[in-house]
């Protein structure tokens, strides 16, 4: 009876385990919530037409593409469709630009459900490309996670204002993280520039396609992109003079600084720490030629204690330098933080038709780590090298051998005669 | 004397020969087929791994490798370019170096600046960094211990090639110096190397160098010498 009993509890307690088990993995079905999320959109203007994709139209290549993209998205990736220029075919430039929809919500993806959406999308309208790149960011939200738009365009933008490059930039500036990877189905000199600087306006990429295999492998490529997990800057706003600079930590930090601003940051160094700060400033969008970057690390008496500074010329994506700065003890038993001062200045400027507004993005990576204290040696161990230091060891010991044999020989001398 | 020195000097370059043959490491796992597009999200590869990436005329691809005390680093690069038909002209491709806090590690040889012909079907690069040290004085930007970043990108390219199709792919080994740059000192950490594996010596190089063989040889001539010069001058039993 008691064995029944006990077998009973068993089988329930079991049963009990396992119901705990399921439950959670059925509530994971769906992605986490901090999962990449990824945006694909394309244009469906009239130009899509065209058929010169591998003897197929561009718009037969780009669902051809997708329905591979959909196949092969990662679990955990949250994808999204929107169309430009899908819906209205009239004259009206008002309407034709702002012609952009959401044609499947980012998510996770049904695959079925997603396919036959991108089916039913014939080349119609304009090319609203500023006004798609807004909707696509409002689609993405502001949840957390990477947020990825992947714009697929045969021309540029036909409706000129909002300009889609300034659209980037400020999207990118918002400090959502927010990257634009941009694909040209046309080898047209203008789309191009427009492209690439949205591109290079948030750090994104640019390609041009000319047949149907690259243009699914470069935006199945950029799906995995956003599935690499990375850590995400914080925002921080660096202050123009020491005594107001906001304080940092350790981690990875994102500011905007406009040309020939000073940026100031604070760090707290206990003795015995060493801090390294690392920065890059971006240039995401047509600069001069030559241009620098410079960190200095500033004591709280306003001496500079150390500098990490770098110079280049050419095309660029980031000018990067960085610094250490191990604090010692004073004293043996100095336990005093102290306040180092960052700042961060650049050298980049621009012709006088580039707007100035946002500033060149700025990412600070700090980190605080365990200082050894300074060594007593530069020597590995302190061991010596070379023939010298044989002639140095013999040359001493035949010395030290002769003068003691010599003293032997005289205390013996000295032994007999008494 | 001197044949002891010289036996223990080979033994010591053996010793050497062989670690330095190791630190080519094997890599069992697959290598990376991706690059990443900034510091942050530089794919890391190991030693002696062939990382591939295919990429977009005009991208900045970023791998990360790690390397210790004593090496003395190289990396090599090869782009295929797109087919000559679809380009326009010559194109300069830069390969450049960073170490863990993306301070600009000079090349000591190798082309890091190579202009490809209209013809051209490949490029290679190469950077050979200076020899690691395992401490240096803050106000230098001598190469430490850590993660070191690697730049490919094409610095001069007609635009109208801009967003053709590359393949690129990236090899970052190490030598070792050998004793004769064996240095002391630490640093708490090494740079920023949390994404990279520790080389196969450790973070600050093999506590063993050649330099042992010298200092223990010079204590064994010191000593012999000593005796030599004892017996030369006393010889009072010979009175």
């Amino acid at each position: 009876m008691i064995i029944t009993k006990r077998l009973a509890v068993g089988a329930l307690a079991l049963l009990a385990a396992l119901a705990g088990g399921v439950a959670p993995a059925g509530a994971a079905d769906g992605p986490a919530k901090e999962s990449p999320k990824v945006e694909l959109v394309l244009d469906v203007s009239g130009s899509m037409r065209a058929r010169d994709v591998d003897g197929q139209s561009r718009m037969a290549a780009a669902q051809q593409a997708f329905n591979e993209v959909i196949d092969a998205v990662p679990d955990n990736v949250r994808l999204g469709i929107r169309t430009l220029g899908a819906n209205y075919a009239g004259d009206d430039k008002e309407t034709g630009c702002r012609d952009s929809k959401q044609l499947y919500p980012v998510g996770k993806v049904d695959r079925t459900e997603a396919k036959t959406a991108v089916a039913t999308l014939r080349p119609t309208g304009w090319t609203p490309i500023g006004y798609a790149l807004r909707g696509a960011d409002q689609d993405l939200g502001t949840d957390g996670g990477t947020r990825r738009i992947v714009l697929i365009t045969d021309g540029e933008d036909s409706c000129g204002m909002p300009d889609p490059c300034d659209v980037a930039r400020e999207l990118a500036a918002k400090g959502t993280h927010l990257t634009v990877d941009t694909l040209g189905l046309t080898q047209d000199d203008k789309t191009r520039e427009q492209l690439s600087c949205i591109a290079e306006a948030t750090g994104g990429t640019y390609t041009t396609v000319r047949h149907t295999k690259e243009l699914s492998g470069r935006i199945k490529q950029l799906v995995r992109r956003a599935d690499t997990p990375v850590e995400t800057p914080k925002p921080v706003k660096g202050a123009d003079a020491c005594s107001t600079a906001p304080e940092v930590g350790g981690g990875i930090w994102t500011d905007r600084a406009t040309f020939g601003e000073h940026r100031w940051y604070r760090v707290t160094v206990k003795p015995g720490q060493e801090l390294r700060a690392s920065v890059s400033v971006g240039a995401d969008r047509a600069v001069d030629r030559d241009y620098g970057v410079l960190v200095r690390a500033v004591g709280e008496s306003g001496q500079e204690l150390v500098r990490g500074s770098d110079a280049g010329s050419g095309r660029t994506d980031v000018m990067a330098s960085g610094l250490r700065l191990p604090v010692w003890k004073a004293k043996e038993d100095d336990k005093e933080p102290r306040t180092v001062c960052l700042e961060v200045s650049h050298s980049f400027s621009a012709p006088a038709s580039v707007k100035r507004d946002p500033g060149l993005p700025l990412e600070l990576a700090v980190d605080v780590v365990k200082a050894p204290d300074n060594p007593s040696d530069l020597a590995a161990f302190g061991l010596g090298r070379g023939w010298a230091l044989l002639a140095v060891l013999g040359v001493t010991g035949l010395l030290v051998g002769l003068l003691w044999g010599w003293l032997a020989r005289w205390r013996f001398a000295v032994w007999r005669e008494n | 004397m001197r044949r002891t020195t010289r036996v223990l000097t080979a033994v010591a370059l053996a010793a050497a020969a062989l670690l330095g043959s190791a630190t080519g490491a094997t890599a069992d796992d697959e290598a990376p087929t991706e690059a990443g597009t900034a510091f942050r999200t530089a794919v890391a590869i190991e030693q002696g791994e062939k990382a591939t990436a295919d990429a977009s005329t005009g991208d900045y691809l970023y791998w990360q490798f790690p390397a210790g005390a004593g090496q003395r680093a190289t990396v090599k690069a090869t782009v295929n370019l797109p087919e000559a038909s679809a380009r326009h002209g010559a194109a300069t491709w830069q390969l450049d170096v960073f170490d863990g806090l993306r301070r600009r590690q000079a090349c000591t040889s190798g082309d890091r600046t190579v202009r490809a012909s209209g013809q051209d079907t490949t490029v290679a690069l190469s950077c050979t960094l200076r020899t690691v040290r395992p401490w240096s004085e803050r106000w230098a930007n001598d190469p430490l211990p850590g993660a070191y970043y690697i730049r490919l990108t094409v610095v001069d390219v007609p635009d109208r090639d801009l967003g053709l199709p590359v393949k690129a792919e990236v090899e970052a080994t190490a030598e070792d110096a050998g004793g004769a740059r064996a240095e002391g000192g630490a640093l708490g950490a090494p740079l920023h190397a949390a994404a990279v594996a520790e080389p196969e010596d450790g973070w600050n190089g093999s506590w063993w160098s050649g330099r042992w063989g010298w200092t223990v040889g010079g204590a064994v001539l010191c000593a012999l010498a000593a005796v030599g010069g004892y017996t030369l001058t006393r010889h009072p039993r010979r009175r």
